[in-house]
């Protein structure tokens, strides 16, 4: 941003002259101070990352998760100020309660990013109201699976349903939201310091062809992670992973945390990427 | 005065309860199948009013979106009640969502309705539907407001009398013509054994082609017009 | 002319005289008339040394109606807890729906114990309860079975008055009188749990399914048996009951002195 508000930029609701919401591009700036937060979209699944920056000591380590679970397919990472990420996953939580009510099954991946793309746009309106201080990332996988009405008892045709066309359905689903409630789907997102070295890291595993598998994209996001930390700003922080994948793959079409040896691994992976990248020739005076 | 849900013989003193109760009832029968591109949909035409046929040639196959449809038994105006609700949230529902709804959406919301709403709701309903994802489905809701996924559905007052027929002729995968001919020799044997049952056989046929609407009548012992 | 609402569609009294108005109750108190419409039968539970046997056929009845063949009334609601439904299937529909909902915000957290037991019967004799206070009663009768928090076997009932009971053995509905004489030979006390083997339990659950198909006419011979240990939920949905005895039929003539 070059220019100041010049008093355009007191109020949400308000334009400045040039088409511009003041409020909304601070809270850009809030989502910029951030911890870097990454999402991959795989052929068989989807990461989340998250570079959580300990604040504090005296804070239990691998407590205080903050990528959160929705339904149960359905994964959202923020950047930007905690407590408006805390009231995202709280109204994201609702819509897919209130959908599963109604239509007595899981709310698509899809519907969840629409919805909350307009309940985030809302708060950009009104002059009583400050836009979200997030850009989330919501990871999500739809059942490629025929899923029953919720509570439903019996069975059709033993031979299956007739007329059934063949064809992939669900799938892998990436969306980020940003405080303007712009939201776009994506094949790798990444928000919050770090955004800039992660967008082209991600840029680099050329996801559109969906080659990439899910345990290749928990390394990779592991090493994005790792690569974007900045080491002189930030001192300490901690890498947060969920994933979710198939119906038929590890975490059986739920949002769970990457389990603890696996991020390790990838951890461990990264580390090694890092120093391979500084120190070349400390390797080679290693090997002789 | 005797609970026969008519006018006393002085003409006066109706009571309300069975006024709403069973006025206007679709002592029915009606059917619905899966077969090898989709489903049948099946239903006689007799709407009655005690004894008296208020209506013989009804048509007790609703539309709630394109290739979603449901067979109503029970109160007349209660599952066109129901059935309207559908039809408006399913609309909503394509619209909004940027895809048609699926047989299970349909099935669910009949369901909410005729549950939460079970005091004063007497309707017995099958849903039945094609659509990509899925294929064909059939869904029965009786009258607590259960579901029920089903192979083929059978209901109303006249459907107790083919359980027999139904079970001992029913296979899966049947072609078009086979299922048609199903539905046909189950209705024939309701309207000849229930009361409450008669008139036309009317039929729709829902695959990836769309519906189609068969019709049957008695003067041409159930043989015609057929599709025409 | 009357062109009160409550007047219109019904005979003039110019006509015909005043209506009747006793026949036309508005207002008053909420009234939930329902009850059961389609129903399941009985359920049989049964401890054993180190986790639950439970059992339920697959029938939901509708009237003397045996309408739906196909219906599972045991539902898994995690690795140590199987809930058995009696009674009322919409309502059963209903509360896998409230449980199901219950899991979802159970998961939210990735850590911390998963429900027991002995939590989710607490959780569901309250909903009863709730609801029968309501005058709105869910119409079931339910036995929780599982593990409880210290890992040992657990089994209690709530029915649609809320009351709760617990015992090594149980069983809803008809089976109560049938089943549960049956099972409390075998299982009489407490005392009697650690010395009942799994393959006992099932084989006594089984044959307790059995009586409940000769003599509960609301009964089939297609049921669901699930049996919880610490290991896991194992739970089978499409068994059929073997070695029934209907051979002594042959030796049956008449109904008292006929011998041919």
């Amino acid at each position: 941003m070059t220019s100041i508000g010049t008093g355009y930029d007191l109020q949400n609701s308000v334009f400045s002259p040039d088409g511009r919401n003041f409020q909304v591009e601070y809270a850009v700036k809030a989502v910029e101070n951030g911890g870097t937060a990454v999402g991959i979209r795989c052929k068989d699944g989807v990461v989340l990352a998250l570079e959580k920056l300990i604040t504090s000591k005296l804070l239990k380590p691998e407590a205080n998760k903050r990528i959160a679970t929705v339904d149960r397919n359905i994964g959202v990472v923020s950047s930007g100020l905690l407590p408006d990420g805390r009231h995202f996953v709280s109204r994201a939580r609702d819509e897919a309660a209130d959908w599963r009510r109604l239509w007595k099954g899981p709310i698509p991946t899809a519907t969840l990013a629409n919805r909350m793309g307009s309940y985030v746009q809302a708060y950009t309106l009104y002059s009583s109201v400050r836009p979200f201080g997030i850009t989330a990332i919501v990871g999500g996988w739809d059942s490629e699976a025929d899923v029953p009405v919720d509570g439903e008892v019996g069975s059709g045709p033993k031979v299956g349903s007739g007329g059934k066309k063949e064809g992939a359905h669900g799938g892998p689903y990436l969306y980020m939201i940003e405080p303007s409630g712009l939201y776009w789907g994506y094949y790798g997102a990444a928000t919050g310091k770090g955004r800039q070295i992660a967008k082209s890291e991600l840029e680099k595993l050329n996801l559109s062809e969906g080659n990439l598998s899910l345990e290749e994209g928990v390394k990779e996001a592991a090493r994005i992670i790792y690569v974007a930390h900045d080491d002189n700003k930030d001192k300490e922080f901690e890498l947060e992973m969920t994933w979710i994948s198939s119906v038929d793959g590890p975490t059986k079409g739920r949002h769970e945390e990457v389990p603890k040896e696996i991020r390790e691994e990838a951890e461990k992976l990264a580390k090694k990427a890092l120093e391979g990248d500084d120190d070349e020739d400390d390797e080679e005076k290693m090997e002789e | 005065m005797i609970n026969t849900g008519m006018l006393g013989e002085d003409g006066i003193h109706v009571d309300m309860n069975h006024l709403k109760k069973g006025e206007v009832n679709l002592g029915t029968s009606i059917m619905a199948i899966n077969f090898r591109d989709g489903v049948i949909l099946g239903a006689d035409s007799r709407t009655t009013t005690g004894a008296y046929i208020a209506n013989r040639v009804t048509d007790k196959l609703t539309q709630v979106h394109d290739t979603i449809w449901c067979c109503r038994s029970g109160s007349a105006a209660d599952t066109q009640a129901v059935a309207d609700i559908v039809h408006y949230h399913l609309g909503l529902y394509g619209i909004t969502n940027d895809e048609p709804p699926t047989t299970q959406t349909a099935a669910a919301i009949f369901q909410e309705l005729c549950y939460d709403n079970k005091d004063q709701l007497s309707a017995g309903m099958i849903i039945a539907g094609y659509d990509h994802r899925h294929g064909g489905q059939v869904y029965s809701i009786p009258l607590g407001g259960s579901l029920h996924k089903q192979p083929y559905a059978i209901g109303g007052s006249g459907s107790t009398y083919i359980y027999g027929y139904c079970d001992a002729n029913w296979k899966e995968d049947m072609t078009e013509e086979e299922g048609v001919n199903f539905v046909k020799g189950a209705l024939q044997e309701a309207i000849k054994w229930d009361g409450s049952s008669g008139g036309v056989i009317r039929m729709v046929v829902l695959t990836a082609k769309g519906a189609q609407r068969h019709l049957y009548l008695p003067d041409q012992d159930y043989k015609g017009p057929g599709t025409k | 002319m009357n062109h009160l609402p409550q007047a219109w569609g019904r005979p003039r009294d110019d006509v015909y005289g005043a209506y009747d108005q006793s026949h036309f109750q508005m207002g008053g108190p909420n009234q939930h008339t329902q009850s059961p419409i389609v129903t399941g039968t009985s359920v049989v539970a049964a401890k054993f040394k180190d986790g639950i046997v439970i059992a339920a056929d697959n029938l939901a009845s509708y009237g003397s109606l045996a309408r739906f063949t196909d219906v599972k009334r045991l539902r898994k609601f995690n690795d140590q807890v199987v809930v058995g439904f009696g009674g009322d299937v919409s309502d059963m529909q209903y509360l896998d729906r409230l449980l199901n909902s219950l899991d979802i915000r159970e998961n939210y957290g990735s850590d911390g114990t998963p429900l027991n037991a002995k939590n989710l019967h607490t959780y569901l004799s309250k909903v009863m309860y709730k609801r029968r206070s309501d005058f709105n009663p869910l119409w079931n009768h339910l036995l929780i079975a599982g593990l409880d928090g210290e890992d040992k076997p657990f089994l209690a009932s709530a029915d649609l008055l809320g009351t709760t009971f617990s015992a090594p053995t149980l069983a809803t509905g008809f089976g109560a009188h049938l089943a549960q004489p049956i099972l409390r030979r075998s299982i009489p006390d407490e005392a009697a749990v650690p010395n009942v083997s799994r393959e006992e339990a099932v084989l006594l659950v089984k044959e307790a399914m059995k009586v409940l198909f000769y003599r509960d006419a609301r009964s089939m011979d297609k049921y669901s048996i699930a049996v919880v240990t610490k290991d896991g939920v194992e739970l089978k949905q499409d068994e059929k009951l073997e070695s029934q005895s209907w051979a002594f039929a042959e030796g049956i003539r008449g109904y008292g002195t006929q011998v041919n």
